[in-house]
C-alpha cells in the first residue's frame, strides 16, 4: 500500500484525522519553528506536506536556510524516510490577483486594478477580505487533488498569526459578514469556514512554560472554542531540563551544608574548600543560580497545571541550547514523531 | 572576543527635562510593555510627571498599574513614591474609541453618525492592520497637545514586525488620501466636468470589476463612507504628518527593545536602520532577559568535568558500600560522560508533580525518598546547572556581539533576566533598577 493510499484511507473509528494543522502562539514562543517541525514530522514515510506562511515574514526561508520564498509552492526539505516538505509564502495581493484571474479572467484589468491601488486597498484595508484570501488559498491546497484523484498534500501546516488574533483571523465568516452579506466573497468565506470548522482541521497552540504565554494559550483556547473552531494540541516549546528541584536547592542553601558542598567542589578539583579558597568562593554564586533555577521549576509546575486543566493533548519540545538551525528542526521533528504526533495523524 | 557597545544611561535620559517622549518599540514578546511601565515608574519616582500609554498589556501587568479596563483616558497610578515631586499616570489604548472620537470631533453630529453606522467604517476601525498603530500615534499627539505631562512613554502595538509602527500610519494616510479613494469619489465629482468623461469610463469598468469580486453593496458602503469622510481626509493626513514630525523632534527618544535572541535582534537591527533613514532620534537598545553568572570564570567544560568527577566518586563510594544509607544507589549515579547535559526531559519527571517534594535530586530519582541528598550530588547538580547557564551566556553573547559589530554606535542597556514575570510595582521598580544599571548584575 502506498503512502498515498494510507493517507487517504478513512479511519474506522473517530472522525477523519486532521490534515490542516494551524499553528498559533504568543509572539516569541517559536511558532514558526514548531510549525516547521510539524511539517517535517508529518512528512514521514514518504508523505508530502505543505508548510504555509501568511504574514510575509519569510520566517520559513530563514529557518530552512534557503532563499526567500516566492509566491509558489516549492520543495524545501526532504524528511527522513523519503517524505517531502513543500513551502509557500502567501502574498495577499498576489492571492487576490490569482483569485480574480481564476474566477473572472481579469488579466489586464487585474493589473490595472493593482496600478491604481485597488488591490492594495482591498487586501490591506478590508481586513476580512485579506484573511479570506489567505485562508482560502490554504484550504484550496488542503482539498487539491491531482488528475488521478490523489491528494496533492497529505497534510498542510499553517504558520498562522499569533494567539491574540487567531480566532478572528480564522473566523472569516464573521469578519466579512459586516462587509459582504452575499456575493462571491461571501460564498468564498462560507466555503473556507466549512473546511476550518471540520474535523479535518486542528488549531494547535504553542506556548512556553511561562506565565504570559500560558495565559494567552488559555484565553486563546476559550476563544477558539467559543468560535466553534477545532482546537488541536498544546505544544510546549523551549522546555529546559530540571537539574535540581526546589527541595534540593533548599537543602543545599542550608548553612551547615555549605561547607560540605565546598568540600565536594574541592574534591572535584576546583580549588580550596577553606574560607577564601576557590571552591568556597564558588558556593555562593552557584547557589544563587540554583535558587533562580528552583524558582523557575516551581513556576513551571504551576504553568504545567494550568495547561493540564485544558485537557488537550500536549507535546513537548526541548530548548535547543545553541538556537534552532536545520539540524535542530530535524531533532524537534523526530521528537514530535516519538511523542506520537504524526502517529495520531495516520491513525 | 567581545565588542563593547557604549552603555545606554537610563537615568540621565529620564531626568533630562528636555526628554518629552520615549517610544519603546521592538518585535513581539520582548518585554516592550514591561519596559515602558518600568520606565514610567522610575521616571515618576525620580520627579517626572509621566504618563505611560500602553497598547495591549498583559492582564496582571495592567492591574499592577491600576488599569482594570479600557477607558482611553489616563488614570493616576496609586502606590508611586511621589516624594520627589513626580507622579505617574497610565492608560490603555482603545483604538476603536479613539477613531470614533476623531470622527465625532471633526464632523457635524448627523454626518458623524452616518460614518459611525457605516459597516465599512466599523470594519476599518476595529480591524484594519494599521489602525492600531495609527491610533497609537493619534493618541500620542493628543496627549502631547494637552501638555499636562512632562514625559510621555509610549509602548507600541504588538505588530508582526517592529517596522509596522512606522509604516502603518503612512499606509492608512496614503489610503485615505490615495488615488483609489479619489477615483471612488470621482463619479460624483467628475460628472460636473465634461473633460473627465474618459476617466469615468475607466472608472466604471474598474468598479464593475471590483463589485463583481466584493459585491456591489460593499463598494457602495465604501463609497458612502468615503464621501462622508471626505472633509476629514485633509485632517487625517495633517495630523499624521504632525505626529511624524513630533517623533523626529529632539525631545523624542526611541528605545529599541529586544532580547538576546537571533530573531529579536534581527528585527532590532532593521528598526535601527529604519530610524536612521527616517531621521528619528534613537536613544539606544534595551536588551531584556540577559543572563550572567557570578562564577563566569568557571567554564562550561570545566564545570561539566568536575560534575562528572563527583558523580564517579560517588559511584565508587557507593560500590564500596560506604555510608550507603544516605546515598543514591550506585547505578543511578552513573552519568553518561559524553559531555552533554544528559538530564531527561522533565516530562517524565513532572508527570505527577505531587510526588516531587521528597526527592532531593530529580534526575535519577530513587524510589526511596531521600531527604538529604549527599553533598557530592548537590555539588554535581550545581555544576551542571552552571554549565547550562554558561552555555546560555555564551550564546547570548554571540548574538549580542553580532548586533554590536553592525551597530557599534548604538548604546545598549542590558537588563538581567528575572526568574519570573513582573506583575506589581515592586517588580517594575526592580526592572527599572536593572535598566539603570545598564549591565547585568552578577547572578
Amino acid at each position: 500500500m502506498s503512502a498515498q493510499e494510507r493517507a487517504d484511507r478513512e479511519p474506522t473509528t473517530a472522525g477523519p484525522a486532521a490534515r490542516l494543522h494551524i499553528v498559533t502562539g504568543k509572539g516569541g514562543t517559536g511558532k514558526t519553528t514548531v510549525a516547521a517541525s510539524l511539517a517535517l514530522a508529518l512528512a514521514g514515510e514518504g508523505r508530502r506536506t505543505l508548510l504555509v506562511e501568511v504574514e510575509g515574514r519569510q520566517g520559513i526561508a530563514q529557518l530552512f536556510e534557503v532563499e526567500p520564498l516566492p509566491y509558489e509552492e516549492r520543495k524545501i526539505a526532504v524528511a527522513p524516510g523519503g517524505g517531502e516538505v513543500y513551502a509557500l509564502a502567501i502574498d495577499p495581493e498576489l492571492a487576490l490577483l490569482d483569485y480574480l484571474d481564476m474566477f473572472y479572467k481579469l488579466g489586464r484589468a487585474g493589473r490595472a486594478l493593482k496600478k491604481i491601488g485597488a488591490i492594495d486597498f482591498a487586501t490591506t484595508v478590508a481586513p476580512g477580505l485579506r484573511d479570506v484570501l489567505l485562508t482560502g488559498k490554504v484550504c484550496e491546497a488542503v482539498r487539491r487533488k491531482d488528475n488521478a484523484g490523489w491528494r496533492a498534500y497529505d497534510a498542510v501546516v499553517m504558520d498562522a498569526p499569533p494567539t491574540g488574533r487567531i480566532a478572528r483571523f480564522l473566523n472569516v465568516n464573521d469578519e466579512v459578514a459586516g462587509l459582504a452579506r452575499f456575493g462571491p466573497i461571501y460564498n468564498q468565506a462560507q466555503a473556507v469556514m466549512r473546511v476550518l470548522k471540520s474535523s479535518e482541521t486542528a488549531v494547535h497552540l504553542v506556548t512556553l512554560l511561562e506565565e504570559m504565554p500560558v495565559q494567552e494559550t488559555v484565553d486563546g483556547v476559550a476563544e477558539l472554542r467559543a468560535a466553534g473552531l477545532p482546537v488541536g494540541a498544546v505544544l510546549i516549546n523551549m522546555l529546559r531540563s530540571v537539574v535540581l528541584d526546589d527541595m534540593a536547592v533548599a537543602s543545599a542553601g542550608d548553612g551547615n551544608r555549605r561547607a560540605a558542598i565546598a568540600k565536594a567542589l574541592s574534591q572535584a578539583g576546583l580549588g580550596g574548600a577553606r574560607r577564601g579558597g576557590y571552591a568556597e568562593r564558588l558556593v555562593d554564586p552557584l547557589l544563587e543560580q540554583a535558587r533562580e533555577h528552583a524558582e523557575r521549576v516551581v513556576l513551571e509546575r504551576q504553568e504545567r497545571a494550568e495547561i493540564a486543566a485544558l485537557a488537550l493533548p500536549t507535546y513537548e519540545l526541548e530548548l535547543l541550547g545553541d538556537g534552532v538551525d536545520l539540524g535542530g528542526l530535524y531533532r524537534l521533528a523526530e521528537s514530535l514523531r516519538k511523542q506520537g504526533f504524526a502517529r495520531e495523524d495516520t491513525r | 572576543m567581545s565588542w563593547e557597545a557604549p552603555v545606554l544611561e537610563i537615568n540621565p535620559l529620564l531626568d533630562d527635562p528636555k526628554t518629552r517622549i520615549i517610544v519603546c518599540c521592538g518585535s513581539g514578546g520582548v518585554g516592550k510593555t514591561t519596559t515602558a511601565a518600568a520606565l514610567g515608574v522610575r521616571a515618576a519616582e525620580r520627579g517626572r510627571r509621566a504618563v505611560v500609554l500602553t497598547i495591549d498589556p498583559a492582564r496582571r501587568l495592567a492591574q499592577s498599574m491600576g488599569l482594570t479596563h479600557l477607558d482611553n483616558t489616563p488614570r493616576k497610578v496609586a502606590g508611586i513614591d511621589e516624594s520627589a515631586g513626580g507622579e505617574l499616570h497610565a492608560m490603555m489604548l482603545d483604538m476603536k474609541r479613539t477613531f470614533d472620537e476623531i470622527v465625532e470631533q471633526h464632523a457635524d453630529p448627523a454626518r458623524a453618525q452616518a460614518i459611525l453606522d457605516n459597516p465599512f467604517y466599523q470594519s476599518l476601525s476595529a480591524g484594519f492592520a494599521g489602525t492600531q498603530e495609527y491610533m497609537a500615534m493619534e493618541k500620542l499627539g493628543q496627549l502631547r497637545a494637552r501638555d499636562e505631562w512632562d514625559l510621555i512613554i509610549v509602548d507600541t502595538p504588538p505588530s508582526r514586525s517592529a517596522l509596522d509602527f512606522l509604516d502603518a500610519p503612512k499606509r492608512l494616510g496614503s489610503f485615505l488620501d490615495g488615488k483609489f479613494i479619489k477615483m471612488l469619489l470621482a463619479p460624483a465629482k467628475a460628472g460636473r466636468r465634461a473633460g473627465m468623461a474618459f476617466l469615468n469610463v475607466g472608472m466604471s469598468m474598474m468598479t464593475g470589476a471590483l463589485s463583481k469580486v466584493v459585491g456591489a453593496h460593499l463598494l457602495q458602503d465604501v463609497q458612502t463612507f468615503v464621501a462622508a469622510m471626505d472633509t476629514m481626509f485633509g485632517g487625517f493626513r495633517m495630523r499624521a504628518d504632525a505626529t511624524y514630525r513630533l517623533l523626529q523632534a529632539s525631545g523624542t527618544a526611541f528605545l529599541v527593545v529586544a532580547t538576546p535572541e537571533r530573531d529579536a535582534l534581527r528585527e532590532a537591527s532593521y528598526f535601527v536602520q529604519r530610524l536612521a533613514a527616517e531621521d528619528m532620534p534613537l536613544a539606544g537598545l534595551v536588551l531584556n532577559r540577559v543572563h550572567g553568572s557570578g562564577a563566569a570564570e568557571l567554564t562550561t567544560e570545566r564545570a561539566l568535568a568536575a560534575a562528572e568527577a563527583l558523580e564517579e566518586l560517588e559511584f565508587a563510594e557507593a560500590a564500596n558500600g560506604t555510608d550507603a544509607a544516605n546515598r543514591l544507589e550506585g547505578d543511578e549515579s552513573e552519568e553518561e560522560s559524553d559531555g552533554e547535559l544528559s538530564t531527561p526531559l522533565p516530562s517524565r519527571l513532572m508527570e505527577s508533580p505531587g510526588n516531587l517534594p521528597h526527592r532531593g535530586i530529580v534526575h535519577r530519582a530513587s524510589e526511596k525518598p531521600i531527604l538529604e541528598p549527599p553533598a557530592e550530588s548537590l555539588a554535581a547538580g550545581l555544576l551542571r546547572l552552571h554549565a547550562e547557564r554558561m552555555q546560555v551566556v555564551a550564546r547570548e553573547r554571540r548574538t549580542r556581539d553580532r548586533f554590536a559589530a553592525v551597530h557599534p554606535d548604538v548604546p545598549v542597556a542590558e537588563v538581567a533576566a528575572l526568574p519570573s514575570d513582573v506583575h506589581d510595582l515592586d517588580g517594575l521598580r526592580m526592572v527599572g533598577e536593572r535598566l539603570a544599571e545598564g549591565q547585568p548584575t552578577a547572578a
